[in-house]
C-alpha cells in the first residue's frame, strides 16, 4: 500500500448527490428526476471493508459507481487520498484510475466474449502502458495465479469458464493495476451459495495480503457481516446508520437498520421462534417523488409508537454521532440507546407486525424485507447464532 | 482444446498465444456457418465464381473486348451465331462458341467469364464502402448520443426515404455516369442500413459491464469504441453485409443495364444485358447467359448469407 498520508482516510465522501433525469412528451423535456443518491456524506478509511447495504434500488451500487467517477455526480464531492477528484477531466482522472478500481455482480457480463481472458486481464496493464509485453504477461500470470487461476488459462474465452471463476478473472482484471480501493458491486449476488464462500474468503485473502480497501456493497446482511469492517445502511438513496460491523448487528440504533436486521432468516428454529421481527408497513417509496424530512417516515414503526411527532416529515434528520464511531440518521435515535426502553418499543412494534400478518395471511400473506427480487441468497460461512437484532 | 493442454509454465508459451490469440474463437464460427446447408451451397457457388473469376483468362478461350472477325483469330464467325459446342452435336464445320457471338462479334462466354471478375469486385467493394461508412456513422451516433446521435440519424432517414435505385440514379446523374460512380452510388444509398445496425448495436452493448470496466481501467471513448464494442457489434453486420453483396451486385447490374454504370464495351453483365435487350427474340443467348451468371451470383451470396445469419444468430439455433 502506497500511504502519502497517514492518518487520512483513502476516500471521503461529501454531501453526494446523483439525480438521473427523467425525459418525457413529445418534445423529451426533461419532467422529474429519480433521486438515486441524496446528500450522502462517509469515510472509507485505508485497509478496512466498509460494507454497503440496503434494498434494491436505494442507491448502494450508483455510490460505488460515482466513487470511481464513472457516473457523474449531480452534487457533493468525492476526495481520494486528499485529493479531489469530482472535477478532474478523463485526462487528469486516469493516474487515479489505476487506484481504484470494480468488481461487478454478473460474471457473465462483466467480461468481453470475443477476448481471451489473458487479454481482458492484461487490459490495464496495455491502457496504462506499463511495462514490456513481455513483463505484462508476467504480470497476468502473477495476478492469475494470485486468484487461483492457471496460467494458461489465458488463451481461453470466458465462456469456457463457470460463473465463479469468472468472477474470479474479473478480480484478477482488477487488480492487475494493484489498485489501492476496490469497489465490490455485489460480488457474490449471482453465485451459488458454495461458491460465494469462496469468492469471499478469496477477497478477505487478497485484502490481507495486498493492503486493500474494500467498499463492499451488498443486500445480503450475512455476507456484508461476514466481510465487513464497518456497515453502511442506505435506504432511499439516504444513509441511515453507519457503525463498526460488530456494533451494528449488535445493537443498531436506527429504526429501518433494526427492521431490516429482525428480516434476516435464522437458520436455528428455536431462534427462529423467539426472533422479534419487525414488518414494515408498503413499499419503499418512489425516488422519483420521495418523501419529505426523513425519507423513512411513511414506514417507520417507531415514529408511530412515539405518536407520529410533526419533525420526522419537516425536518431531515443529519447523521450524527451516537456512541464512538456510531452514527444515526434518526432524530428520535436516543429513545433506542436505553436498554430497556428500547426492548419495550421493539417488542411493542413487533407485536403489532405479528398481529398484522396474522390478519394478512389469508389474503395476501406478509409483506416483508427484503425485497423478492434480490434472491437474497445466505452465506454459510458467516457466523449466525441467536445474536440477533432484538435480544441485544 | 486447449482443455488437453497440461499445465503450462507461461513462459514457454508462444506470446501470441497469451495475448491476441482468437483463431478458437473463429474457427468454432466459422465451423457453425459451415454445417449450415445453405452456406454450403453458397460457398460452393461463389468459390466456382470466385475460381473462374480469378483466372478468367485461362478459362476464357479469347479476350472480353476482341473482335473474332480479326488477326490473330480471324476465323469465320457470323454475327450473332447462336450457341455452338461440338460435344453437344453442334456441326464441327462451325467454329465453337459455347455461349455464342454477339452484335459485335465478341464472343459471349469470355465475356460472361471476364464479367465475374467485374460483379464479384463491385459486389465487395460497394459493401465494403457502405459498411466502413456505415459503420463508424451508426459507432459515433450510437456512442455519442445527444445531438450528434440526432443529426446523423436523421440524415439516414433522409437518404432512407428515398428509393434505393431512384436516389441512386440521382447520384449518378450528378457525379456522372461510369463503373465508379456507380459503385460510389449504390455504396452511399446502402449506408443508412449498416449505420442503423451498428447504432443498435453499440446502444445495447455500451451499457454492458465489460465496457464498464474498460472505462474504469482508464481506456478511452476512441479504445472503447473499437476494442471493446466494435468487436462484439460486428455479427449482425457480417451478416447483413454478406446478403448486401447479392443486392449491391444486382443494382450495379441495373445502373449498368440503365447505360448509367459500365460503360459498353465492358464486359459487364447488367450492361450485357442493356446493350443486347432488342435482340431478346432473335438472340435470346446474348441476355439469358449474363443473365443467369448474375442470378447465380446474387443467390450464392444469398444462401451464404441465410446461412451464416443461421449460424449466428441464437434465437434461431433448432
Amino acid at each position: 500500500m502506497t500511504t502519502t498520508n497517514g492518518d487520512r482516510p483513502l476516500v471521503e465522501v461529501e454531501h453526494l448527490a446523483e439525480f438521473f433525469p427523467i425525459h418525457g412528451g413529445v418534445l423529451q423535456r426533461q419532467v422529474g428526476e429519480v433521486k438515486a443518491v441524496d446528500d450522502v456524506s462517509f469515510t472509507i478509511r485505508r485497509g478496512e471493508t466498509l460494507g454497503l447495504v440496503g434494498e434494491s434500488g436505494c442507491g448502494k451500487t450508483t455510490v460505488g459507481r460515482l466513487l470511481l467517477r464513472l457516473l457523474e455526480p449531480t452534487d457533493g464531492t468525492i476526495t481520494f487520498d486528499g485529493t479531489d477528484i469530482t472535477g478532474l477531466s478523463e485526462r487528469d482522472l486516469k493516474p487515479f484510475r489505476r487506484r481504484m478500481q470494480i468488481i461487478f455482480q454478473d460474471p457473465f457480463a462483466s467480461l468481453d466474449p470475443r477476448a481471451p481472458i489473458g487479454a481482458s486481464i492484461e487490459e490495464g496493464l496495455r491502457i496504462h502502458q506499463i511495462g514490456t509485453p513481455a513483463e505484462r504477461r508476467d504480470q497476468v500470470a502473477r495476478i492469475m495465479e494470485l486468484v487461483g487461476l492457471q496460467p494458461y488459462h489465458a488463451r481461453r474465452y470466458p465462456h469456457e469458464f463457470s460463473g465463479g471463476q469468472r468472477q474470479r478473472i474479473g478480480i484478477a482484471r482488477a487488480l492487475v493495476l494493484e489498485p489501492e480501493l476496490l469497489v465490490c458491486d455485489e460480488p457474490v449476488s449471482a453465485l451459488d451459495v458454495s461458491i460465494q464462500a469462496q469468492v469471499l474468503n478469496l477477497l478477505r485473502q487478497l485484502q490481507r495480503d495486498l493492503g486493500l480497501t474494500y467498499l463492499f456493497v451488498a443486500h445480503n446482511m450475512g455476507v456484508v457481516e461476514h466481510i465487513s469492517d464497518r456497515v453502511a445502511v442506505m435506504y432511499l438513496g439516504t444513509m441511515s446508520e453507519v457503525a463498526p460491523a460488530q456494533e451494528i448487528y449488535r445493537f443498531p440504533l436506527h429504526p429501518y437498520t433494526i427492521a431490516l436486521l429482525s428480516a434476516v432468516p435464522v437458520a436455528d428454529p428455536g431462534a427462529r421462534a423467539r426472533q422479534k421481527r419487525i414488518i414494515l408497513l408498503g413499499d419503499v417509496p418512489s425516488p422519483v417523488n420521495p418523501p419529505s424530512g426523513c425519507r423513512f417516515h411513511t414506514r417507520c414503526w417507531l415514529r408511530k409508537q412515539l405518536d407520529n411527532p410533526t419533525r420526522c416529515e419537516t425536518e431531515r434528520p443529519p447523521l450524527r454521532d451516537l456512541g464512538p464511531d456510531h452514527q444515526v440518521s434518526c432524530h428520535f435515535a436516543e429513545e433506542l440507546v436505553q436498554v430497556e426502553r428500547r426492548e419495550e418499543l421493539i417488542a411493542n412494534a413487533a407485536a403489532v407486525s405479528s398481529a398484522r400478518a396474522v390478519s394478512d395471511e389469508e389474503e395476501i400473506g406478509p409483506v416483508e424485507l427484503p425485497p423478492p427480487d434480490t434472491g437474497g441468497i445466505f452465506d454459510p460461512a458467516a457466523p449466525i447464532g441467536d445474536d440477533t437484532p432484538g435480544h441485544p | 482444446m486447449s482443455g488437453q493442454v497440461p499445465a503450462l509454465d507461461v513462459k514457454t508459451v508462444d506470446p501470441t498465444l497469451v495475448a491476441g490469440h482468437r483463431s478458437s474463437l473463429w474457427r468454432d464460427t466459422l465451423r457453425g456457418i459451415l454445417r449450415q446447408r445453405s452456406a454450403q451451397a453458397g460457398v460452393v457457388i461463389l468459390g466456382f465464381l470466385l475460381l473462374i473469376a480469378v483466372f478468367a483468362n485461362v478459362v476464357a478461350p479469347f479476350g472480353s473486348e476482341q473482335d473474332l472477325r480479326y488477326p490473330p483469330i480471324s476465323e469465320q464467325v457470323n454475327r450473332l451465331a447462336p450457341p455452338c459446342i461440338h460435344l453437344l452435336g453442334c456441326d464441327t464445320s462451325l467454329p465453337q462458341h459455347a455461349f455464342g457471338v454477339d452484335g459485335n462479334f465478341f464472343d459471349v462466354f469470355s465475356r460472361v467469364v471476364y464479367g465475374a471478375r467485374i460483379s464479384l469486385f463491385v459486389g465487395f467493394v460497394t459493401v465494403g464502402f457502405a459498411i466502413v461508412i456505415g459503420t463508424l456513422i451508426g459507432a459515433v451516433a450510437g456512442y455519442a448520443g445527444g445531438w450528434v446521435d440526432n443529426l446523423f440519424m436523421r440524415l439516414m432517414d433522409v437518404v432512407l426515404s428515398f428509393p434505393s435505385l431512384i436516389l441512386a440514379i440521382a447520384i449518378v446523374t450528378v457525379i456522372g455516369s461510369g463503373l465508379i460512380q456507380a459503385q460510389l452510388a449504390i455504396g452511399i444509398v446502402a449506408i443508412p442500413i449498416y449505420a442503423r445496425l451498428m447504432r443498435a448495436s453499440v446502444l445495447s452493448i455500451k451499457e454492458r459491464d465489460f465496457v464498464v470496466a474498460s472505462r474504469a481501467l482508464g481506456e478511452s471513448d476512441r479504445g472503447i469504441l473499437f476494442r471493446r464494442i466494435l468487436p462484439n457489434a460486428l455479427t449482425p453486420l457480417i451478416v447483413q453485409g454478406t446478403l448486401g453483396i447479392g443486392g449491391a451486385v444486382l443494382e450495379v447490374a441495373a445502373l449498368s443495364f440503365l447505360g448509367l454504370g459500365a460503360q459498353p464495351p465492358t464486359a459487364e453483365w447488367g450492361s450485357m444485358i442493356g446493350l443486347n435487350r432488342n435482340f431478346i427474340f432473335n438472340a435470346p443467348h446474348l441476355i439469358i447467359f449474363p443473365g443467369i451468371a448474375l442470378s447465380l451470383t446474387v443467390l450464392g451470396f444469398n444462401l451464404l448469407g441465410d446461412g451464416i445469419r443461421d449460424a449466428l444468430d441464437p434465437r434461431l439455433n433448432r
